[in-house]
């Protein structure tokens, strides 16, 4: 039996509880005695509260409480104290602290009642009155207004410029200049936020959250409501999407936390879907791209400076521009990067933060810069291909970018394209063929996991991390199955509790390096215990060999020059009368050589567009994704991850936009009908290729994250091939029928 | 309409009706107020949460479940309008171990990833099968866009269902 799994397609082993309805999410516990709140959200998007009047939802029967500023309990007082492990600088928002409103949607008041629908009613009933002040919600007005965010965790702010970037462009043979405009976008997870907090009794709390990070959710809960580690128990197993709105606490979390402690009660919060467009959203950001170019292509000056929204009381901060100077060889850089702040709730990380917005700007400029130059977009990319980062003169850890470009191109037929724009048609419809680059970054950070190997030979992991559809379940379960050589089956990898062993936040398609090194480092440390015990089995064929020596497959530990010769992990652990075996390990990157590389994935997106030229209407027909990101664990879930990626970047390009009306400040289109996602009529032929690549600096196992990188550059593309198709240029996202019309 | 108004209407109303609903096969009987949506009534009075609420309007497929054989959105529908009827949810697909042929499918074509909108995906594609409209992938694609997937697996849905409507297995019952 073989027990190899790593880079098999396995499929998810939480699959089974999910398509049968069995996967509990967050919302979805019900517990007995248990209270619904409902949020009463701010019409307005600035002002003060002048009264809140809760009498007539209070005389309903069966009405529990409503929650206002005026009644909240204190929590903590010291404003830093909310921030959390994922926070912008800054104050975070919390709800019902006093009579302000900073944002359209903030919750003003929690009406909580026996049951859901009361509780709903109910809150129609609290008539609030409000003292309205002047908002500013347009970034477009706020230009005179820019300023250099202060620094957040893990976002490089730009590097100073390189050469002499305005005189090399001013010089340049070939000049290209534009405008992209990016609007607001909302995450929109299926599952919206809900939090079931549920009273113990003994005022220890077990949360049940959807989030990306239970530790992250757990110590804000301590820290904010003063308890202590071991009374609040945070559990999200099942998470029904998040893409970066899970990162942080939203407020239904403090809202039912409160509840539930001022009522001594078990409290249910779920916010509807026009609450989840009051959360935190990708950033409006306007950009400026200047590039100069020699005849031939060569760039010799390139300029990307970008403007984009924060709120009023934090620096939200993402990278952009960065990139730019990095993938490609350019000896005269400027990156800029600022921001302005809007009456809005805080923007979020949402899946590529900034190099989504970033790759949109530089790509689609790059392709704008082909046909002055009268060249392919492939061979200017070529041109310029960068064998170094010139950012941080850092050689890459690894970088397969050039065999993307070519295995892509050749299984796309890029080679079968006229470059004249409106040179291809299929019938009635233009065809349109563009290309693009993505590229993210190889993140490892530090991580914990245990590992107990019971003398029946079932093996369980756990670390304190996330499944948000990514897959963390599967991978976990694969990579210590494989290094124990136990059959599948038999090993269960636990998740999503705050008890667990220490993790970070999931996201920045960092967590299979991150977690998936600790469940590596843990389960070869069982190894080591049970090279020992197997060693001392009497007789045992491995008895005067070392751990390099022996194999662990099919639930035996093998001589390798012998593989006939072994003893079961069965009979190890009895003959050591071992009951079990545990093992936690912490692991570290080896900051000390990683820092030395620059660690990215790179991909090359091929996309053919139709587009009708009487209506305008737009078809993404193919979209060949071909990506380096290191190893693939699993490739069945990894192509999910890109495949997911690129409908994110076909959304993206078409379809879109949180619209604000001006002058209320607030999202109108804040519905599934109105806000439009892709559905699976705009979605046809997706063709992720996985390009080989090797890496042994990224971490252990050589993951580079999958999570992110598919939505990098294919807006570009599908923008670039509307090009192509119509030779109509559309810079501002999403390109709707109108545009073209 | 004022809250007196509101309220004078709202008191000639039964603030509670019995009505039975046979789910998955089982009758149960249920005394609900007359504004209980069937996916409220089904995820906090019956405990059936496999069934998801995505929007509570309509707009995203999530609270699919069959009505006597149709499929549609429990969030748009009282609970009290189905009195009598035979209602299957997702947790009454499989039978004893053995999953449904969509559920199988999905699972081996890594059709979902968060799992949210899952159940409804299937109810839909058990419905969409057993009307047997769909005859090409574009069909397919269309009758399915109801159902909105945020992880973006669409292209893998398509191929479960395809899978299962290739197998010939016409019927697959509910």
């Amino acid at each position: 039996m073989t027990t190899s799994y790593i880079g098999q397609p396995l499929s998810r082993v939480d699959g089974r509880a999910k398509v049968t309805g069995q996967a509990k999410y967050a919302g979805e516990y019900n517990v007995p005695n248990l209270a619904y709140g409902f949020v009463v959200s701010s019409p307005i998007a600035k002002g003060r509260i002048k009264k809140i009047d809760a009498s007539e939802a209070l005389s309903l029967e069966g009405v529990v409480q409503v929650f206002t500023h005026e009644n909240a309990p204190r929590t903590v007082w010291l404003d830093r104290s909310y921030r959390d492990e994922v926070a912008a600088t800054g104050f975070p928002f919390y709800p019902l602290k006093d009579d302000e409103v900073i944002f359209s949607g903030q919750p003003v008041a929690l009406v909580v009642a026996g049951n859901f629908e009361l509780a709903r009613y109910a809150a129609s009933l609290v008539h609030v009155e409000y003292k309205p002040e002047r908002h500013a919600t347009d970034l477009n007005e706020k230009r005179d207004q820019a300023y250099k965010p202060q620094t957040r965790e893990h976002i490089e702010p730009p590097p100073k410029p390189r050469g002499n970037p305005d005189e090399a462009f001013a010089n340049a043979a070939v000049q290209l200049e534009a405008e992209y405009s990016l609007p607001i976008e909302h995450h929109n997870p299926m599952e919206p936020f809900a939090t079931t907090v549920v009273w113990e009794g003994d005022g220890k709390l077990t949360v049940y959250e959807k989030t990306q990070g239970p530790q992250n959710n757990q110590q804000y809960i301590c820290k904010v409501f003063g308890l202590s580690d071991d009374g609040v128990r945070l559990l999200s197993p099942y998470v029904g999407g998040a893409f970066g709105s899970g990162l942080r606490p939203q407020y239904q979390l403090f809202l039912a936390v409160m509840a539930a402690r001022e009522l001594k009660r078990s409290v249910r919060v779920s916010l509807t879907r026009q609450q989840m467009f009051t959360l935190g959203h990708r950033p409006q950001t306007l950009q400026r791209v200047a590039l100069g170019a020699a005849t031939d292509g060569s760039l010799e000056a390139l300029i990307h400076e970008a403007f984009a929204e924060t709120s009023q009381f934090e620096d939200y901060t993402e990278n952009v521009v960065n990139w730019s100077g990095e993938l490609y060889r350019c000896e005269n850089v400027k990156l800029g990067y600022t921001v302005a702040q809007l009456d809005l709730n805080t923007p979020c990380d949402m899946r590529a933060p900034g190099a989504a917005w970033g790759l949109f700007a530089l790509e689609s400029a790059m392709d704008e810069l082909s046909y002055k130059l009268g060249m392919d977009p492939l061979e200017l990319r070529l041109r310029n291909y960068a064998d170094k980062d010139l950012n941080n003169d850092k050689p890459f850890s690894s970088k397969e970018l050039r065999e993307c470009y070519r295995q892509g191109a050749e299984r796309f037929g890029w080679a079968r394209r006229t470059p004249e724009p409106r040179s291809m048609r299929d019938g009635e419809s233009l065809i349109g063929w563009g290309l693009a680059t993505g590229v993210w970054e190889a993140m490892q950070l530090t991580a914990s996991a245990k590992a107990v190997l019971t003398a029946d030979g079932k093996l369980t992991v756990s670390s304190a991390t996330a499944d948000i559809g990514t897959g963390t379940y599967t991978i976990m379960t694969q990579i210590a199955a494989e290094t124990l050589g136990l059959p599948i089956e038999e090993v269960t990898f636990k998740l999503g509790d705050s008890t667990l062993p220490k993790a970070p936040v999931e996201g920045g398609s960092f967590t299979a390096a991150t977690v998936g090194s600790a469940v590596r480092a843990v389960c070869e440390g069982v190894r080591e215990k049970l090279f020992t015990l197997a060693r001392n089995v009497k007789n045992s064929p491995i008895a005067g060999v070392k751990l390099e020596d022996v194999t662990f497959a099919g639930g035996y530990l093998r001589l390798h020059s012998d593989p006939s010769r072994g003893v079961s992990i069965r009979d190890a652990m009895r003959h050591g009368e071992v009951g079990s075996i545990e093992e936690e390990k912490s692991v570290l990157p080896n900051m000390l050589e990683q820092s030395r590389y620059t660690r990215h994935s790179h991909s090359a997106v091929f996309a053919e567009v139709k587009v009708d030229e009487d209506l305008g209407t737009i078809e993404v027909a193919r979209v060949v994704s071909a990506v380096a990101c290191g190893r693939i664990l699993n490739p069945k879930t990894a192509r999910s991850q890109i495949m997911g990626g690129i409908v994110w970047g076909i959304g993206m390009a078409l379809e879109e936009v949180s619209v604000i009306d001006q002058k209320f400040g607030r999202f109108m289109n804040h519905n599934l009908a109105e806000y439009h996602v892709p559905v699976n009529a705009d979605v046809h032929d997706i063709d992720v290729i996985f390009v080989e690549e090797h890496d042994s600096i990224v971490n252990p196992l050589g993951v580079k994250g999958v999570g992110e990188l598919g939505i990098v550059g294919t807006a570009a593309a599908i923008a670039n091939a509307v090009f192509h198709a119509t030779a109509k240029r559309i810079r501002g996202l999403p390109i709707t029928l109108d545009k073209l019309i | 309409m004022k809250t007196q108004e509101l309220e004078r209407v709202s008191a000639s109303l039964p603030s509670r009706s019995l009505i039975t609903l046979t789910i998955n096969g089982a009758e149960r009987q249920l005394e609900i107020a007359p504004w209980t949506t069937l996916l409220d009534a089904l995820r906090e009075y019956v405990g059936l949460t496999g069934t998801k609420k995505g929007c509570d309007h309509g707009q995203c497929g999530a609270c699919t479940v069959l009505v006597d054989g149709k499929s549609i959105n429990s969030c748009l529908t009282l609970a009290i309008m189905k009195d009598g009827a035979d209602i299957t949810t997702i947790e009454g697909l499989a039978r004893g171990n053995a999953l449904h042929p969509l559920q199988q499918a999905f699972i081996e074509h890594d059709a979902l990833q968060c799992g949210y909108c899952t159940p409804g995906q299937i109810c839909s594609a058990v419905a969409l099968i057993n009307e047997g409209r769909a005859k090409t992938e574009n069909d397919i694609r269309e009758l399915m866009s109801g159902n909105i997937c945020r992880c973006g697996a669409y292209p893998n849905i398509l191929a479960a269902i395809q899978q299962v409507m290739q197998a010939g297995e016409r019927n697959v019952k509910p």
